[in-house]
């Protein structure tokens, strides 16, 4: 994948991991907003039965108010935790008993219920209750308030231990949340990468439409690249009958106006009228080898696209080429000698393409030859199939031999023949096409040039 | 009765103005740091302890003075003596001091190794269990057999008011704070304790004000039974002091922990926590134990019995009695109890 390009995968994961986090967060709070508050509630419970239970064991006693604390009034409030107590007992606004500087805790009065405050006390801070009780004593009632405080180390403590617990609870749930949020969304583009794998794993040629089995959101893109695919083929197709129909369309009527001058030349007698007419007749030759060849190069190109391979013995393409142009060859007293293994080959390629830059090699080899010369065409092979044409010619400037496989160009020493600085270009993208090298070299048996095409075997 | 109520608290009252006087000072001068503890601990007993602690940080020289338990209290309470270090078996009073702000918190390895129940809020460090316990003259005792529980000693000292009238010692819990300490304990603990001590009021039972005193009679034949004497010292008695015996009741025994404490105004800090720090690892002095006398806290919790031995927990339940009015409560019905005429 690209780096930079938008992934859905990854925007998926961060936004649910975004999700997650905020999630967490949710949670760590409430978690300890709840726990926060029983906590306290506890406390406060704690305190106001502490009070309660002084308050319960007041008693007159000849006109007096007494109050026998209970052991557990106090006691109970170290159960929990080991924080500071404190207690007072106020009759009528005047201490009975306990630490007389405890202040009473503030709020909503009136009210028989309890009432909870927290206050600064001794340099510490305190949670405290008051619970207030009407009692007779000496034929009068007593109005008694009980305060009970304690400190809030144990409470902190707990806080903080609950805060510690919500923390790891909140982080492993997002670390959870993320790494599932992940599998998700792998899981959810599974389809997505089936269906890439799909197409990748397509032959050049195939264009059939898609069937695999795409999820609803996917329907439209496959739907689209269906219908895609279909008007490409029939492209092709129609570029594919285009060539075969100008391939026609030229070199019929191009044979035609040939067969024609050779006939008027035969009966012209004027010397200079048959010169013109031979001019004529290699034009036309020149012509509709190049159109050849642009087809050819046409065709190549097309075909490259979509390789359509199947096993073809090299020694059978060599044979049919030299057969096919040693007519042309042997007019200029040209001898095509031809090499061949006894081991057989096989190269896995097109065999129309191989054709054409097998026949466009030696074409050029007898092109470029003087008359009377030798054509070597051998072939050796192991691993790779090395099929070499070597000619007597003028062979390659060093400086050509990089440019020379460009589409229309020309060795700089060929300005007196007529040539469309295809055949090269053809063979070069044959070759690469295959797999395979196109190798240019002196003939290192004298004169002349050596073209191997280096294809791979199987 | 409201006389005599007032006459008890001028009494106390009393107690606490001349309350904080210094019965023993001893000096133990070594390096240059001072460490001056208040204790409620004789010096004789205490002794192999500082000599052992000196031996390991001979730069601390200390300064022992002795008080009673309440004077230890109204001297930190009260009057913001200067000490480093306050060592009481008044766990009561330690427990104010800590509850009240008088104590400074203190954290080392060796107080985390003590159990639970034997500190609180790492102000207070229990670092001996000394039970409650009777002894009892064999000689006056003759052929009687020893009480077992209080039920049975109750029944043992209605039976024989002959040999147990005017021959019974118990402390003075008025005076002592040990003495009130394990008497709120008792009545926390059993129903019976009233019963016990309107028996030994009715046989005019002798009051103390220390564990020694009680001891001492005992040997001498003074007193047949003595009530709730400090365990640790009639068992250091017990090896030079023939004719006594001591019996640990089956029913409970109020275990009281000597606990050592540090005073908001401490100045050697260090050195005073280094002392807590000696006296919470004294499990693993064996000899210090058999010296002294003082069974130190056991550092594994399954030493202890629960069933019988009550360690009495520190916390703020120990508040409760020392509440003015429940102590006045209390006061008021044990006078009416032992003191019947």
């Amino acid at each position: 994948m690209k780096t930079g390009a938008p992934s859905i995968r990854r925007r998926l994961v961060l936004q649910l991991a975004l999700v997650a986090a905020l999630l967490s967060v949710a949670f760590f709070l409430a978690v300890r907003g709840v726990a926060g508050n029983a906590t306290e509630q506890t406390q406060d419970n704690i305190l106001a039965a502490s009070a309660t239970s002084i308050a319960d064991a007041l008693y007159s006693e000849s006109g007096a108010v007494r109050v026998e604390i209970p052991y557990s009034a106090l006691s109970m409030l170290g159960t929990v935790s080991e924080d500071r107590v404190f207690y007072h007992v106020i009759v009528d606004g005047e201490t009975l008993t306990g630490y007389d500087d405890l202040p009473l805790p503030q709020g909503r009065s009136g009210s028989r219920a309890p009432v909870f405050d927290t206050y600064s006390y001794r340099g510490d801070s305190l949670r405290a209750v008051v619970v207030t009780r009407t009692l007779t004593a000496a034929n009068q009632p007593r109005f008694v308030q009980v305060v009970v405080a304690q400190t809030r180390l144990g409470l902190e403590a707990i806080s903080s231990r609950i805060t510690t617990t919500a923390t790891a609870v909140g982080v492993a749930f997002f670390l959870v949340a993320t790494a599932l949020s992940a599998f998700a969304a792998q899981n959810a583009l599974r389809p997505l990468s089936r269906l890439a794998d799909a197409m990748a794993r397509r032959g050049p040629k195939d264009l059939r439409p898609v069937s695999a089995e795409a999820p609803a959101e996917l329907a439209p893109l496959v739907g689209g690249l269906n219908s895609f695919m279909s008007r490409l083929g029939a492209a092709l197709g129609r570029s594919e009958d285009l060539i075969v129909e100008a391939a026609h369309r030229v070199r019929t009527p191009l044979a035609t106006v040939r067969t024609q001058a050779e006939v008027v030349h035969l009966q012209m007698e004027k010397p200079e009228n048959r010169q013109a007419l031979r001019q004529m007749i290699r034009a036309v030759d020149e012509s509709s080898r190049s159109a050849g060849q642009l087809l050819d190069h046409a065709m190549v190109t097309l075909r490259s696209d979509h390789l359509e391979t199947e096993k073809v013995d090299p020694a059978d393409l060599l044979r049919d080429v030299v057969d096919r142009l040693g007519p042309t060859a042997g007019l200029r007293d040209i001898a095509i000698h031809l090499e061949l293994p006894d081991a057989p080959l096989r190269i896995e390629g097109d065999p129309i393409l191989l054709q054409n830059a097998v026949r466009n090699i030696l074409d050029n080899a007898i092109k470029y030859s003087p008359a009377e010369t030798d054509i070597r065409v051998s072939m050796e092979g192991t691993g790779t199939c090395r099929m070499t044409f070597c000619d007597q010619g003028r062979g390659f400037e060093a400086a050509d031999i990089m440019r020379l496989p460009d589409r229309f160009s020309r060795g700089s020493n060929v300005g007196d023949v007529v040539g469309s600085g295809l055949g090269l270009t053809i063979v070069s993208d044959v070759a690469r096409a295959h797999g395979g090298t196109l190798e240019i070299a002196p003939n290192p048996e004298g004169a002349g040039a050596c073209v191997t095409l280096v294809l791979p075997c199987c | 009765m409201r006389h005599a109520c007032l006459a008890l608290l001028l009494i106390l009252q009393a107690a606490r103005v001349m309350a904080f006087e210094i019965e023993e000072s001893h000096s133990y001068p070594a390096g240059e740091s001072q460490l001056r503890i208040l204790s409620t601990a004789d010096q004789s007993v205490f002794d192999p302890i500082i000599r052992a602690f000196q031996t390991e940080h001979p730069a601390i020289s200390i300064t022992y003075d002795v008080a009673g338990s309440t004077a230890v209290m109204s001297a930190i309470l009260d009057e913001g003596a200067a000490y480093d270090l306050v060592i009481s078996s008044a766990m009561d009073l330690q427990t104010k001091l800590a509850n009240d702000g008088l104590a400074l918190a203190y954290r080392s390895e060796a107080t985390a190794r003590l159990p639970d129940w034997a500190s609180w809020r790492d102000m207070v460090f229990g670092f001996t269990q000394e039970p409650a316990v009777i002894v009892v003259n064999n000689r006056l005792f003759g052929d009687l057999p020893l009480p077992q529980n209080r039920a049975a000693l109750i029944e043992l000292l209605r039976d024989h008011p002959d040999i147990f009238r005017r021959r019974i010692g118990t402390y003075d819990v008025r005076v002592s704070g040990l003495g009130y300490l394990f008497a709120t304990q008792d009545s926390r603990n059993t129903e019976s304790y009233w019963r016990l001590t309107e028996v030994m009021g009715r046989l005019d039972t002798r009051l103390y004000c220390c564990s020694g005193e009680m001891i001492s009679d005992v040997a001498s034949g003074e007193l047949a039974l003595a009530y709730n004497v400090l365990g640790s010292y009639a068992r250091a008695r017990l090896r030079d002091t023939p004719g006594i015996r001591v019996v640990e009741m089956e029913d409970f025994v109020s275990v009281m922990l000597r606990s050592a404490l540090i005073p908001a105004g401490a100045d050697a800090v260090e050195e005073a926590g280094q002392m807590i720090d000696f006296l919470a690892a004294m499990a693993e002095r064996p000899d210090l134990a058999a010296l002294t006398g003082l069974p130190p806290v056991s550092l594994d919790a399954s030493g202890t019995d629960e069933r019988v031995l009550r360690p009495i927990r520190l916390g703020p339940g120990l508040l409760v009695f020392l509440d003015r009015m429940r102590r006045d409560t209390f006061l008021r019905s044990w006078v009416s109890s032992v003191k019947q005429q």
